[in-house]
Parts: structure tokens; C-alpha cells; sequence
């Protein structure tokens, strides 16, 4: 074992764009739920995002386009997900899983010939002068896009939700849609906006690890990130910096156990690898005890069928 | 202007005419997706649907049909008891794996003594055990921590795939696998092994099991106050609490029968078709079984012939992939495109479509 190994720049460094997949998706989800809808098909849209931003990437040679591809795709499984619940009627919980294991069996169909290709490779973006600081430089100026796209989200999502109109909009329809619907807003438009801009992200999140981390195409290669993303929004109690501490939390747990691993740490390799979904379940624990605090940002009519009626 | 117009009563017809309406549409729409593949649609869709039952080699067939349906009407009932009480128990894939290797590992501890009437025993209640354990995280998490069960009962299903992995590389791995993966078959090993009952049939204890689990679901549905308990508290939570039901002993009771049954099936599956604890071992029932309990109609009746259905599509879609080359990931796609017909017909069980000629006032 050697722990001397773990050289702790490039730990942070790695940690900010394991996170950014999940925090993309969670952030997504954030205002999905807020919205009052609960979209348990994260899983499902971040695979779908990953193997048709592969794709896209691979077929046009520019992983931009890939991006934009997998936000529209996943956008695209998520409008089928907010028809069946909001103008169908179906339940949310179900739907969800269903949208899932659409997803998954979907995505691997489409990736078919795409198993074993590396796409086009997509460069890290160094901020000039800032990037060339000592420690800090490397760490936090030398991203990749996506990774300050991701903290550009949280920013605009906590931002559009606490200071503007549409986002004031939003929040009223998630805590109470009768009262919205009497109020002339419509219900209907802003939820589906709001599942198909989850979905988008969540598409985004997907193609981050596809087209970037990995960076290839495996079947079922999401391996229940979405399903984490939909644990953290609960762990942040719905507010997007805490949303970000909890994905970087996460991101955290998972490159400083895949270090121990490669440090060769005396831990069977599948205790580690275990390691990020438990200790994802603690803290879901530790912040659903507290009942008052948990549900006070919650979203009142968070999974609620919405039918107006007369 | 359409509008829908909410039902006073959910239309029985309705309830019965939708799934049969969602494998027809999934039939349309999944001819399509397999004419985009390049493939005969109608001949695909009959290699799935037809072949398997009445074709040239249905003999073969027709033996799987019990072994892939067993494990999916078991689970399916389990879970079906918890989605009529709004217990949202979809980690049953976990609970398979861990009732798989709680079963096995006994049988593997009595190795190689020979004494089936106790062994064999023995393993099923192991295995139903593992399972109910591990169902019991959430629930105890749920009752006792306010937890939300599906993201606990979700995530569990990576945990038990790693500690799969590790009791096949590890603890469970057999001493004369000359080190590849894999513990010893428990089909070479009789007092441990689910034999087929009627050679040829695919009739195995598992399946038995599941047909008990039917009848018993029937029973304790229409019949018994559990069952009455269970039914209320999806229906009106509130009115449940003042009729005196106890909401945390009915998510640990609906939890800890999902998780059981999950665990029954994965020990009947270890010790009989698939023989062995190994990396591989989990094949996805526990998640299909979702799908099965819905298009069932969270009936025992309706799961029993869900669980045929969806069997069917498991067998057609090997035959299909055998001998047309459809991709295997397409009949998933296509269990999946059930599940989204059926939830999207049901809004006809709950509500009609009025039509009104004039824009209202």
C-alpha cells in the first residue's frame, strides 16, 4: 500500500469532474421537483444522454454537437415522461421506473455499434493567466467546459428560483397547484418546461461521462448515478448549493476510493467500490431524521397529480 | 375541445381492457422499432409471441416459459402488496442477489454431507431470510429515520452487485474452479439442488412457490384484514390511520414480504437454473418484475398471467436473437415500451374523454 501515491491536487481536480455528471442531473431534477413533479427516470435520461451524445460526437467528430445531441435526446425522453404525467395522468412513481428501464434497455440498442470506440477527444479549457497559478491554477482553472457549465447551472438555477418572475411561478405551482391554476398560471406548461429543462441536463450529465470521463460507451455505464442525482436533491433539501456540496461529497467518496484502490489499501476492491452508494444512503439518513428541517423546502405538492377539474 | 372528465368509479372494464390494448400497442409500435432495425416485423413479433407456444421446437420452449416466469410472478406478487399500500419497494433486484447468496452459502457450508430433507430446507429459509433482511434496511430506515424507501432500496441494489462480486471472486469462490469466478454448482450437488420436478416441464420448487404466492396473494388480498389494511391505506392514508392501521408495521409487513419473496425466488434460481453464485448471476428479474406487477394490475391473477407474458418475451426474444439477430437489448426496449402503453392507457380506467362541440362559457 501506498498512500504517498494519492497526490492531492490532482485529487481535487479529479473530483470536480467526477461530480459534475451527478450535479448536472441533480440540478436538473432540482427544478423538476420544485415544479412539483417527481421524475424518477433520471437514471434512464442520463444513459440515453450519454449513448446519443456518443454518437453524435463520433458520427460529426465535435463533441459540442455531442453535447447538444444528448441534451435534446434526453430532453426528448423526458417530454414522454411529463405527457404521460401531466396530460395522461399516469402516476409519477411509476412512470419514472418505467422511463428508466425504457432508458436502459433503449440506449444499449443505440449503442450497438458503438462499443469499443474512443470519440473525439474534448480539451480542457485553461482560463487564461489563472490557470498558470501555482496549485490553484491546475485545480480550479483547468476544467473542462462542463465542469464550470455545471457551476453555471447552480448558480442560474438558485438565482432563476429566488429572483425572478417565471421562477417565482415555478415554486408557486410546486406547492400548490390549485392555487396557481386559480391564479391563471398554467400548471401544465410550467411543469413540462420544467421536465424537459430536466432532462436536458440530466442528458448533458450523461454525455459528461461518456464523452469525457470515461471516455468511451458501455452498456449501463450511468451505473446509478441518476439514482444518486435523486438522493442528493433530497440530501440538499432542495436548494441548489447545497445540491452542489452534496454532488462534490460524492464526487469526493468516489475518486478517493478508486485511489485507494489503485494505492492497493488492504479493503476488498468491492468494499470500496460500494462505498459511494452507502455512504449516499447515511447521509440521506442523517437529513431525513430531522423531519421539520428535511420537508421545510420541500415541495408541497411534489408528486401530486395535477387535474383541473370543471 | 378535449377534456378528460374525472370517472366516479374506476371502470372495470377499463381495468381489464388496457393491458390487453398495451401488448397490442406494444406489438405496433415495437413492429416498428424492429422494421427501423432492419428486421421483419411480423416475423419477429411472431418468433416472440407465437413461436415459443406453438411453433416447430415449442417443446423446448414451453419448459422455459416456467423457468423464466417462476422468478418474475414471485417477486412480482411480493411487490405488488407494497405498491397497493404506496410502499415503494423497487430494490427487489438487491434482495434477489442477497437471497441468492444467503441460500447458497448454506447449502456450501454443508458441502459435500448428503442430507437433502434438512439441507435443502435449510437453504430456503436462508434465502427467504437474506432477502427480508436486506428489505428491512429501508424499512427500518423508513419507519425509524423517515428515510425514502425508493432511493434506499435502489441503491442497495449496487451494494448487494458488489458484495455478488465479492462472494463469487472471494468467501464463496469453489476451491476446485482452478481460480476462475464462481462458487461450486449447486445442480452437482444433490442434496442442495432444485431439480426439475417433471423432467422436460421447467417445473421446479421455485415455481411451485410462486403459484403458492399467487394463491396466497388472492387470499390474503380479498380475504384477509392484512389484506383490507393494505388495500385502505393506498387509498386514503388518512382514512387508514383513524380505522386503526399502523403505518410503520404495514411498510416493515409489505417490505419484509417483497424482500422475502425476492429472496425466495433468487434462492430457487442459484440452486436450479442458474446453478451457481457468480459475478453474472443476476439477470435483471427483480426490475422486470416491476413491470409484471403493474401489468398485472397488482392482481394475483392478473401477475400470474403477466408473469407468462413477460416470460414469453424473455424466450421469444432469445429465439428472436438467435435466429433473426435482433439485438437483445431490443426486447428490453420493449418491456419498457409496455410498461409506458399500459401507464399511458390507464388514464381510460380513471377518467373519459368528453368532447365538447362548443368552448364552454
Amino acid at each position: 500500500m501506498d498512500l504517498g501515491s494519492i497526490n492531492p491536487v490532482l485529487l481535487i481536480s479529479a473530483l470536480l469532474l467526477a461530480s459534475t455528471p451527478i450535479l448536472l442531473a441533480a440540478m436538473g431534477e432540482l427544478v423538476v421537483e420544485k415544479s412539483g413533479v417527481l421524475n424518477l427516470g433520471v437514471e434512464g435520461m442520463m444513459i440515453v444522454g450519454a449513448v446519443s451524445g456518443f454518437m453524435a460526437a463520433v458520427e460529426s467528430g465535435s463533441p459540442a454537437l455531442g453535447f447538444l445531441a444528448a441534451a435534446a435526446a434526453a430532453a426528448v425522453l423526458a417530454l414522454l415522461f411529463g405527457v404521460l404525467t401531466q396530460v395522461l395522468l399516469s402516476n409519477q412513481v411509476a412512470t419514472g421506473l418505467g422511463l428508466t428501464l425504457f432508458g436502459l434497455g433503449i440506449s444499449s440498442l443505440m449503442g450497438q455499434g458503438y462499443v469499443g470506440i474512443r470519440p473525439p477527444a474534448s480539451p480542457r479549457l485553461d482560463l487564461p493567466v489563472l490557470s498558470e497559478l501555482p496549485v490553484v491554477g491546475p485545480v480550479l482553472f483547468s476544467q473542462h467546459a462542463l465542469v464550470y457549465l455545471s457551476l453555471a447551472a447552480v448558480a442560474g438555477v438558485w438565482w432563476y428560483l429566488r429572483s425572478t418572475r417565471s421562477g417565482l411561478i415555478l415554486r408557486a405551482v410546486g406547492e400548490s397547484h390549485e392555487a396557481a391554476h386559480a391564479l391563471g398560471y398554467s400548471v401544465l406548461g410550467t411543469r413540462l418546461a420544467a421536465i424537459a429543462f430536466g432532462g436536458a441536463l440530466a442528458g448533458l450529465g450523461g454525455a459528461c461521462l461518456s464523452l469525457v470521463i470515461v471516455p468511451q460507451w458501455t452498456e449501463g455505464m450511468t451505473a446509478g448515478r441518476g439514482w444518486i442525482a435523486l438522493a442528493i436533491v433530497v440530501f440538499g433539501s432542495w436548494r441548489a448549493w447545497r445540491v452542489l456540496l452534496g454532488a462534490y461529497l460524492f464526487g469526493g467518496v468516489s475518486v478517493l476510493q478508486l485511489n485507494l484502490q489503485a494505492a492497493g489499501i488492504a479493503i476488498p476492491v468491492e468494499l470500496l467500490s460500494m462505498s459511494p452508494y452507502l455512504i449516499t444512503i447515511l447521509v440521506l439518513v442523517i437529513i431525513s431524521s430531522d423531519k421539520r428541517r428535511a420537508q421545510a423546502n420541500a415541495p408541497n405538492s411534489l408528486g401530486r397529480t395535477f387535474h383541473a377539474s370543471g | 375541445m378535449i377534456r378528460l372528465e374525472r370517472r366516479p368509479a374506476p371502470s372495470r372494464a377499463w381495468a381489464w381492457a388496457t393491458p390487453l390494448l398495451a401488448v397490442l400497442a406494444t406489438m405496433v409500435a415495437g413492429g416498428l422499432l424492429f422494421a427501423f432495425l432492419g428486421k421483419d416485423p411480423l416475423l419477429v413479433i411472431r418468433t416472440i409471441f407465437w413461436d415459443p407456444i406453438l411453433g416447430e421446437f415449442a417443446f423446448y420452449y414451453r419448459g422455459q416459459l416456467l423457468v423464466k416466469a417462476g422468478p418474475l410472478i414471485l417477486i412480482a406478487i411480493g411487490l405488488s402488496l407494497g405498491f397497493r399500500a404506496g410502499v415503494w419497494n423497487i430494490g427487489a433486484e438487491g434482495q434477489y442477489i442477497m437471497g441468492a447468496i444467503c441460500g447458497a452459502a448454506v447449502g456450501l457450508a454443508f458441502y459435500p454431507l448428503e442430507a437433502r430433507w434438512l439441507i435443502f430446507p435449510l437453504m430456503v429459509l436462508a434465502g427467504g431470510l437474506g432477502g427480508f433482511l436486506w428489505a428491512m434496511i429501508p424499512g427500518i430506515l423508513r419507519t425509524r429515520f423517515n428515510t425514502n424507501e425508493i432511493l434506499v432500496s435502489l441503491l442497495l441494489v449496487y451494494v448487494a452487485e458488489q458484495i455478488l462480486a465479492w462472494m463469487a471472486l472471494g468467501p464463496l469462490r469453489s476451491p476446485d474452479g482452478a481460480g476462475f469466478p464462481g462458487s461450486r454448482n449447486l445442480r452437482h450437488y444433490d442434496s442442495a439442488a432444485n431439480h426439475e420436478l417433471i423432467a422436460g416441464s421447467g417445473m421446479h420448487w421455485g415455481v411451485v412457490a410462486a403459484f403458492i404466492a399467487v394463491i396466497l396473494g388472492h387470499v390474503l388480498l380479498s380475504r384477509h384484514i392484512l389484506g383490507f389494511n393494505i388495500r385502505l391505506a393506498g387509498a386514503s392514508p388518512r382514512a387508514a390511520r383513524f380505522a386503526g392501521v399502523n403505518p410503520g408495521l404495514l411498510v416493515l409487513t409489505c417490505l419484509g414480504a417483497s424482500g422475502a419473496l425476492a429472496g425466495f425466488a433468487g434462492l430457487f434460481e442459484v440452486a436450479g437454473p442458474a446453478g451457481q453464485i457468480n459475478i453474472d448471476f443476476n439477470v435483471g428479474y427483480g426490475f422486470t418484475a416491476i413491470i409484471v406487477a403493474f401489468l398485472g394490475r397488482l392482481h394475483p391473477v392478473g401477475i400470474l398471467l403477466a408473469g407468462f407474458l413477460m416470460a414469453l418475451t424473455y424466450i421469444g426474444g432469445e429465439a428472436a436473437q438467435a435466429t433473426l439477430g435482433v439485438p437483445a437489448a431490443a426486447i428490453q426496449a420493449f418491456q419498457g415500451m409496455l410498461l409506458f402503453f399500459l401507464l399511458a392507457l390507464d388514464v381510460m380506467t380513471n377518467y373519459r374523454v368528453r368532447i365538447d362541440a362548443r368552448a364552454r362559457a
